[in-house]
């Protein structure tokens, strides 16, 4: 074999020949990290425009064109990519396999992301400004009413798409034939559990978003009239099949989130995790039922009955293996030895910020009763209870608990710990009280409010700079370990870790288990 | 590290760094990039401005099919140097049929619009069940699938009835439902379904030549299967023309029209890409000696492909021509 | 190692504490509510006390699931000394914590399916109206027998000053319109939604009503309110630049009321038929002509006609070329644009006074003079 097995080449053709699985991992983690700034950073214009009463920073047209890039960019440029590059760092150590199955179509799924994500946010500087329909881009307003920019979106998807599918099979190809001899399935990790069902939800569901804004492309320059009722199409079909994608890819943002949980969760109380075997059974129950209940997005469309009651029922179904979920984390913890670093910390504020979430998920999932939640800032609230402090929480306690081990150096403790009370605290304060206004009839969407609800806009939007303000804290320590955090040379980083990435040398070495590595059964499904 | 047990995994071949993917890259942005501009222009475009979107898309999409081309010799070469491990083949395959699988869902947001607008969309226009005031707004609009009436000609046009008028839609003369046919026997789509059909049977036969190590026979039926897809695809652009010219079907024709092009032309573009990759494959072998009995990925994946294909016409053929 | 754990809490607590203060000093001021209002009518009430219920449910799961959470923080910590136990799965315990969750979900269902279904009986109304959402406005029509003849925009009525923080905001801010739509109380009224050209939703949250104005469809709902009053909304479905623009505003007045209104509308429409023939001045078609451009077309074309979401009308080759091409645009609008067909919208009185204006207003001076006849023959002469 090559020189390649030696380490890294050097410059820039490292990153954009590589097919080394932790270059990839990176350069996912650091363009998701980017793209998250970017989202906020339109999240923060939101929050100021919101923050009084009155039109005061940008013209109605551009905030929503704010909305719409905000929710695009966080879900599709920061989430998503970001648990592919854990996937990519962590699938083939956990497995003990010496890279991803299909290594050079790992780096094209990759270098797709950055040049699409540069012509979505350039869409903002073109005639008729950028997509301003909102991030579920509903027809006719997307259709068209939508501005000439929406071709280019459209395409965008498309290839976003493409990474994503390319992505996922990558992964399944990796967990289904790269696993060590003696690495069952269920001794896998969860998290690589997770990854795999949430692969095959992608593999599942973005052709059908494919499908969506294809329709879309022929309704808007070819004639076609899918979403138009004059010509014996209906709008509501592209809610439809948006939402059969949809709903899919918000369990695709937080499978992985349950995965990571799962794998420090355990760490940090010393203790095996809780009921592994009904861990893989509820994750799986979740994904095969996020296929059945996507029109609990459409409960005010005008469905007929049957339809409503159907989707109803199967919504509220969801509750109880994620619930199963989170009593067996929190029966992990029970009689653990429990220490609160920086990732725990992150963990139990995800544990309490995502049930409460999930709570809000399950009002909503009550058909009559969301016909007054539908489209108001409770929306809002729930969702980002369950993506910011679901999603985001958990990746940012992965970087912590996994940065040590990739970089070899320790990050600053106290830094992390207060990055986590800011945020907490920031958190809480920026979207508890989109419930009230949410609930007193403020809807979603919108530049500009009734009197009313200023207090907790304020409230709001003052929680959001703080919020924002400890993102800085987090770039800034994660920099700093990485250039000159104390050095650190164990192989288990954390007392209580369990699992083949804690088994080579620290810093991680460029090529890993080159021949297999032994499976203990005593390592089972750690 | 412990010491291994397992031999073939010891081999996994792990490529070097490569260009490949950045030039993909390069190609399929420039074109994605070119085609919305072409599709701008076309729309919202001033036909007396000059413009550049075609070279982009042109000059995207020739280093975007170069580099893919580089790509597949690539890991052909290294299939024949011997590079490839047991295991690596079995992630080709994996990577194969999951790539199948997401077609199939492709094609499964195209049919369930169809069954959704045909069972659902239609009826309700016409003024029945949840839509049983839809009256008020398409006055003597009847549902009839194929739709061959959209409810805006139903109402006598965008000027009568302005609400939801997005766009104009025609109604078609003829649709390409069995019971509108001209004669049983000059029906296309019933001559392009025995092709197909056909032609999965070679591609099947030509399969069994290369395992019994009979060049000759694959070579023959595999030659074979790619003239009966180019034949299949010369009926459907015959098709095309009919529906345009003679049938008064066309994508601006309401529901019916843009169902029946959207499903017939993406099958018919994986028909031509299938194609495509079969005569790669026969080139392969012909020119090149390609393929033994007991190495023939190439083949296999893209005769999966073509089998997938059929499939999918085996159910257009059932709810766009028959039912 | 408590005084830690203390800490924690104290922490933890923090937040919580300061969101429940800031709540309650916020209802305090009256005008900041923080929970659902159930409304004036009955199925709001419904909907108000299943609302309760469930976060009432989840409040308890909630406290259970956290309790034991932060007592397990709290007590089984390494730095107490706390050797862990090993036990990693029961299978009675899983099974109990699938099933109970279960049992509580059904127990959920059953007065959710029983307020859906009262939800969707639109059955026995005794008035029916017709709201139909426009860019970015709606539109009411009585299709009740005695309402005929009676249809009416509703704009919004905050003036731009006050959205752009020139003039002090009223009171109703953002949430008042130039024409209310009028209903008789205690009468069970069916609302037909639907919309002209992007989906709207048409949402008062004290009447429980939300439904989906989709183009091309008509959806049926309903609502009865109990008490009189003026209630207020919004619409809730992105609908483009102005989305949050659309207020809705619906006065419930007694039955003789609503009679007697009912009758100041019909004696309007009679009105408007009796301008039909007459003939105008210049002068007189200017000003109103500007009353309904400022109306109508200001959003998109601009103070001056110096173009905006819509093409510039200062010098258009529409608004100074044939009367009959300008018309048309009024009429039917450009398909396939922003631009919609206000043959519908504006009566051919208006039509015709801000055709008018535009070709004299701008610097276009065109010197045309357009009659409310001319608009009528235009459009029966297509
Ligand atoms: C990470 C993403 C994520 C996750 C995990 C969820 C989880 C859930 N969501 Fe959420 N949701 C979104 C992201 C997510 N959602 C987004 C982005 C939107 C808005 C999209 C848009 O319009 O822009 C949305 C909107 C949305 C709606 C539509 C609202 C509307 O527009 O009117 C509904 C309605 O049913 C809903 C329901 C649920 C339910 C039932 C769950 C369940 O999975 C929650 C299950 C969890 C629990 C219930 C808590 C733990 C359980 C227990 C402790 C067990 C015991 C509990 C009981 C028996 C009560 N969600
Ligand atoms: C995972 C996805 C995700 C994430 C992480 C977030 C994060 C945030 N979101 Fe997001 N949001 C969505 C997904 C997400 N959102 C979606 C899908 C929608 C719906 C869109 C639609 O309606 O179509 C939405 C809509 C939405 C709205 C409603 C807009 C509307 O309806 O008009 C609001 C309003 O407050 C909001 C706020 C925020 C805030 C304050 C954050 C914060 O958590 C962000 C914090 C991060 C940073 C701030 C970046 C880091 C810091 C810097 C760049 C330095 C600069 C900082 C300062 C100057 C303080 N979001
Ligand atoms: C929602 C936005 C909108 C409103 C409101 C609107 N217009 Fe327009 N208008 C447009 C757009 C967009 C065009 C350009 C259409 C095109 O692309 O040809 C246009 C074009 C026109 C033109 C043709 C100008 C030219 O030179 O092309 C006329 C005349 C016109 N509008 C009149 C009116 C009148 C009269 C009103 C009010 C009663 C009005 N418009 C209200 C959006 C609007
Ligand atoms: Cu109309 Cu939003
Ligand atoms: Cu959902």
């Amino acid at each position: 074999m090559g020189d390649h097995h030696h380490g890294p080449a050097q410059g820039l053709s490292r990153w954009l020949f590589t097919t080394n699985h932790k270059d990839i991992g990176t350069m996912y983690l650091w363009f998701s990290f980017a793209m998250f700034l970017l989202g906020g950073f339109f999240a923060m214009i939101i929050r100021a425009e919101l923050f009084q009463p009155g039109m005061q920073l940008v013209d109605p047209a551009f905030f929503n064109q704010m909305t719409t890039l905000h929710g695009l960019i966080m879900v599709f440029g920061a989430i998503m990519p970001s648990f592919v590059g854990l996937a990519n760092w962590l699938i083939p150590m956990m497995i003990g396999a010496p890279d991803m199955a299909l290594p050079r179509m790992n780096n094209w799924s990759f270098w797709i992301l950055p040049p699409t994500f540069l012509l979505l946010a350039s869409t903002l500087f073109m005639e008729g400004g950028a997509p301003a329909f909102g991030w579920t881009f509903y027809a006719p307003l997307s259709t068209t009413y939508a501005p000439p920019s929406v071709t280019f979106f459209i395409f965008s998807v498309h290839v976003l798409g493409l990474s994503s599918i390319m992505g996922s099979i990558n992964i399944i190809a990796t967990v289904m034939n790269m696993r060590a001899p003696g690495m069952t399935y269920m001794k896998m990790p969860l998290f690589v559990w997770t990854w795999l069902i949430t692969a095959f939800l992608l593999v599942a569901v973005m052709p059908v978003l494919a499908g969506a804004v294809t329709m879309m492309l022929m309704d808007i320059h070819f004639g076609t009239s899918f979403f138009s009722a004059a010509g014996g199409g209906d709008p509501v079909l592209f809610q439809h099949v948006f939402w059969f994608f949809g709903h899919p890819e918000v369990y695709i943002i937080i499978l992985p989130a349950f995965g990571v949980v799962s794998q420090i969760i355990p760490a940090f109380s010393r203790k095996p995790l809780f009921g592994y075997d009904s861990m893989v059974y509820a994750t799986a129950s979740i994904a095969f039922l996020s296929f059945i209940v996507w029109a609990h997005h459409m409960y005010t469309v005008g469905m007929p009955i049957a339809g409503e009651l159907f989707f109803m029922y199967a919504t509220m179904l969801i509750a109880v293996p994620t619930g199963v979920k989170v009593f067996n984390w929190i029966t992990t913890m029970w009689r653990g030895a429990l220490t609160f670093e920086t990732p725990m910390l992150f963990c139990i504020g995800f544990l309490v910020l995502f049930t409460i979430g999930g709570f809000t998920g399950l009002m909503l999932s009550i058909a009559p009763a969301d016909f007054q939640y539908h489209d108001s800032y409770f929306v809002v609230a729930h969702f980002h209870y369950v993506m910011v402090a679901g999603a985001v929480f958990s990746m940012t306690a992965a970087i912590y608990y996994w940065l040590p081990k990739w970089c070899g150096r320790m990050y600053n403790e106290a830094m992390g710990k207060t990055h986590f009370w800011i945020s907490f605290i920031g958190f809480n304060v920026t979207f508890f009280p989109q419930h009230f206004v949410g609930l007193a009839g403020m809807p979603r969407r919108i530049p500009d409010y009734a009197l009313q609800f200023t207090d907790f806009n304020m409230m709001s939007s003052i929680g959001a700079f703080i919020y924002g303000a400890s993102q800085i804290l987090f770039l800034y320590n994660v920099i700093a370990t990485i250039v000159s955090g104390k050095p650190i040379s164990d192989e288990k980083v954390w007392e209580g870790a369990e699992g083949l990435e804690w088994t080579v040398a620290t810093p991680a070495p460029y090529h890993t288990f080159e021949t297999p590595p032994k499976i203990d059964p005593a390592h089972a499904h750690s | 590290m412990s010491s291994s047990t397992s031999t073939d995994y010891e081999k996994y071949y792990v490529p070097e760094k490569s260009r490949l993917a950045i030039c993909a890259t390069i190609g399929l942005i420039l074109s994605i990039y070119g085609a919305a501009s072409i599709m701008n222009d076309m729309t919202f475009g001033d036909p007396s401005e000059p413009s550049s979107s075609w070279t982009i898309f042109l000059c995207g999409l020739f280093f975007f099919v170069a580099t893919l081309f580089g790509w597949f010799r690539t890991t052909i070469r290294e299939n024949i140097a011997g590079m490839n491990s047991a295991q690596l083949k079995k992630s080709y395959v994996l990577g194969m049929f999951w790539f199948i699988f997401s077609e199939v869902m492709f094609f499964f947001a195209f049919f369930g619009a169809l069954f959704y607008v045909r069972n659902l969309v239609g009826p309700w226009l016409a003024g029945e069940g949840a839509g049983r005031m839809n009256f008020l707004l398409w006055e003597g609009f009847q549902y009839s699938w194929p739709m061959m009436e959209t409810p805006q000609e139903a109402v006598g046009g965008a000027a009568a009835q302005p609400i939801a008028n997005n766009g104009s839609f025609t109604s078609a003369e003829t649709s390409m439902a069995f019971a509108e046919a001209h004669h049983w026997y000059a029906w296309l789509p019933m001559w392009n379904t025995i092709i197909l059909l056909t032609s999965s049977v070679t591609c099947h036969i030509a399969h069994l030549g290369i395992l019994d190590g009979n060049r000759k026979k694959f070579n023959i039926w595999l030659g074979l299967t790619v003239l009966l897809g180019i034949i299949f695809l010369c009926l459907q652009v015959a098709e095309y023309y009919e529906a345009y010219v003679h049938f008064g079907l066309t994508l601006n024709s309401g529901i019916y029209g843009s169902t029946f092009f959207m499903l017939t032309g993406f099958h018919g573009f994986h028909v031509l890409m299938g194609m495509t990759m079969l005569l790669i494959q026969w080139l392969r072998s012909v020119k090149g000696g390609h393929f033994t009995a007991d190495d023939h990925f190439g083949f296999e994946a893209s005769s999966w492909y073509w089998h997938f294909v059929d499939v999918v016409w085996v159910f257009l053929f059932l709810f766009i021509y028959i039912l | 190692m408590w005084f830690e754990a203390k800490r924690l809490l104290k922490l933890a607590l923090g937040p919580v504490l300061m969101l429940t203060s800031a709540a309650a000093m916020a209802a305090g001021t009256e005008v900041s509510q923080v929970n659902m209002s159930p409304g004036v009518t009955e199925v709001g009430q419904q909907i108000y006390d299943l609302h309760m219920i469930i976060l009432g449910i989840c409040t308890i799961i909630g406290i259970g699931v956290f309790g034991v959470m932060f007592y397990s923080i709290i007590y089984h910590r390494k730095s107490r000394g706390f050797t862990p136990a090993t036990f990693h799965e029961s299978t009675k315990v899983e099974i109990l914590w699938t099933v109970v969750p279960f049992i509580i979900l059904i127990g959920m269902a059953v007065p959710a399916t029983s307020t859906l279904v009262a939800l969707y009986d639109v059955e026995d109304a005794e008035l029916d109206v017709l709201i139909t959402g426009y860019q970015w406005k709606w539109k009411y029509e009585y299709l009740d027998e005695s309402g005929e003849n009676v249809s009416f925009f509703s704009n919004l009525r905050t003036p731009q000053s006050e959205i752009y923080n020139a003039e002090e905001k009223g009171e109703h801010y953002l949430l008042e319109v130039d024409e209310p739509l009028v209903l008789p109380v205690d009468t069970k009224v069916r609302l037909l939604v639907t919309a002209n050209d992007v989906l709207h939703s048409w949402w008062v949250p004290q009447l429980a009503v939300k439904k989906d104005a989709i183009p091309g469809f008509i959806n049926e709902t309903w609502t009865k309110a109990t008490e009189p009053g003026i209630y207020r909304g919004q619409c809730a479905e992105l609908c483009g630049k102005d989305h949050g623009f659309m207020p809705i505003v619906v006065n419930v007045v007694s039955k003789e009321e609503y009679a007697q209104w009912l009758d100041t509308k019909q004696a309007e429409a009679a009105e408007i038929k009796e301008l039909m023939a007459k003939t105008f001045t210049l002068d007189e078609q200017m000003e109103r002509g500007k009353a309904v451009y400022t109306q109508s077309c200001l959003a998109c074309h601009g103070a001056n006609g110096e173009g905006g979401v819509g093409t510039a009308i200062a010098g258009s080759p529409i608004a100074t070329g044939e009367l009959a091409g300008h018309l048309d645009v009024g009429i039917n609008g450009v398909p396939g644009t922003a631009m919609q067909a206000f043959g519908g919208q504006l009566n051919d009185v208006d039509m015709a006074a801000v055709i008018t204006y535009q070709r004299n207003a701008f610097n276009n001076n065109m010197g045309d003079l357009v009659q409310p006849i001319d608009v009528y023959n235009h459009k029966k002469g297509q």
